[in-house]
């Protein structure tokens, strides 16, 4: 059972890291490349679903991240309601 | 169009200073989000701006980072049972709806009575509406905590049984979340007003989760969760009609996005430690503060447009930097509370966890 746990833990933590280092690179690849990007999210007309691909995309990744990071923090939701 | 253009090529440059600047922002923003369903709209437009972001990209980027932080909290919060997509949807539409009848009024009184005149109706809807829903919310909130009443489910307000009541054939839908059904005739007009005032204030929460609470008869916690749902059908399509016209910033929009997801997901857990009439007390407080903020400036718009005598500029100057101090105080506060609501549910739950296991021996 305590082993059931810890393999859960340890696989959570593995899976936070590799999307906190997803995430970090998406936000390096947005401010590296801002000149390119913003010439092409920012042009309007057809190119308007970029931005909301775009979003969607950093939402997916950092959401995941954040979401883990706070439960492997051991900041989780309440088992009874307060 | 011209405008448009010249707008979209204004994009800033950003250092470490401003992204720290606006992902901090985010944080807090998210934070207060997560728990009531709304806000920090209110702070980020102006605290973009004072990065020199012009207006219309500000609030275009603002709307960019609202709906992919909205859907991550609604996701987050339908894992604990307080989404109620079906009613978040049909509120959802018609918000967009109103979204786009405010925007057109905004731009009518825009051009009958200039910048000065449009900022006047923004600050003078916020100081009615946050008053008159503010206050009450408050007060509600209040009567509660006063009547030791906190621990116990709370009631359905009487004009919600009276709504519940009114049977209009062809119109009555089931939403889990009153569990009644009620007539979307009703619905459809409060998800209007809570996209016209999204389109107004920025902060259509300030409408729609009170509407749900005491107009339909929703609980607080699934309000303010459903409420993340409309945001993203709001914000999606809002986003779209800024971004076909280029003045999306999505570094802007990322950067924030970045630390309100952090936020978002603490503010969503921080809900399943606290009392549903936290939610009220939250919500109450932020409005009440924002409505002296916005209040300050009424002054310095009737002085613009000739109705009162002119301000000098170090009045004006002081007026503004005050009103937008005053915002970010209320963000914070709200903040505050939402953690230390959470702090104090941590802990009694430690303690009730450790009087098991004592009681266990």
């Amino acid at each position: 059972m305590a082993q059931t746990a810890a393999k859960r833990k340890s696989r959570l933590l593995l899976k936070t890291v590799f999307m906190g280092a997803l995430s970090l690179a998406l936000y390096a690849t947005l401010l590296a490349e801002q000149d390119l990007v913003m010439q092409y999210l920012g042009r309007g007309g057809w190119y308007a679903i970029l931005p909301i691909i775009t979003a969607f995309m950093f939402s997916f990744v950092h959401g995941t991240f954040t979401g883990n990071f706070w439960t492997v923090l051991g900041i989780e939701a309440a088992r009874k309601r307060g | 169009m011209h405008d448009i253009a010249t707008q979209a090529l204004n994009f800033i440059n950003l250092d470490a200073v401003t992204i720290a600047y606006l992902f901090l922002v985010g944080f807090v923003g998210g934070l207060v989000s997560g728990f009531i369903g709304s806000g920090g709209a209110f702070v980020l437009t102006p605290a973009m701006m004072s990065l020199g972001v012009p207006g219309l990209v500000a609030v275009a980027s603002n709307m960019c980072h609202k709906f992919p932080k909205a859907l991550i909290g609604a996701l987050k919060r339908a894992k604990y049972g307080q989404v109620d997509v079906k009613l978040g949807i049909v509120l959802g539409i018609s918000a967009e709806a109103g979204v786009l009848f405010g925007a057109h009024l905004q731009e009518s009184i825009k051009k009958a009575f200039g910048e000065a005149g449009s900022n006047l109706y923004v600050s003078l809807s916020f100081v009615v509406i946050l008053a008159v829903v503010g206050g009450f919310v408050l007060s509600d909130a209040w009567r509660t905590y006063r009547s030791g009443t906190t621990h116990e489910e709370e009631r359905v307000s009487s004009l919600a049984r009276r709504v519940q009541s009114i049977n209009i054939p062809g119109t009555m839908v089931y939403f889990k979340s009153l569990d009644a059904r009620i007539s979307v005739l009703f619905t459809i007009p409060l998800g209007f007003a809570t996209g016209m005032l999204a389109a107004t204030i920025a902060v259509g929460g300030f409408i729609g989760v009170p509407a749900m609470i005491y107009v339909m008869g929703a609980p607080s916690l699934m309000a303010s969760a459903t409420e993340l749902v409309i945001a993203f059908v709001m914000g999606v399509g809002g986003s779209l009609k800024y971004a076909l016209g280029g003045l999306v910033d999505i570094r802007l929009a990322m950067i924030i996005l970045a630390g309100s997801l952090f936020g978002i997901q603490l503010g969503a857990i921080g809900t399943t430690y606290v009392k549903p009439f936290m939610i009220k007390v939250v919500m109450g407080v932020i409005m009440v503060i924002v409505l002296f903020s916005r209040g300050l400036m009424v002054p310095v718009y009737l002085s613009q447009l000739g109705v009162i005598e002119t301000l000098s500029e170090t009045t004006t100057k002081a007026l503004k930097s005050t009103s937008f101090a005053i915002m970010a105080f209320a963000l914070l506060t709200g903040a505050f509370i939402v953690l230390r609501a959470m702090w104090s549910g941590r802990q009694a739950e430690r303690r009730a966890a450790a009087l098991e296991v004592v009681q266990g021996r």
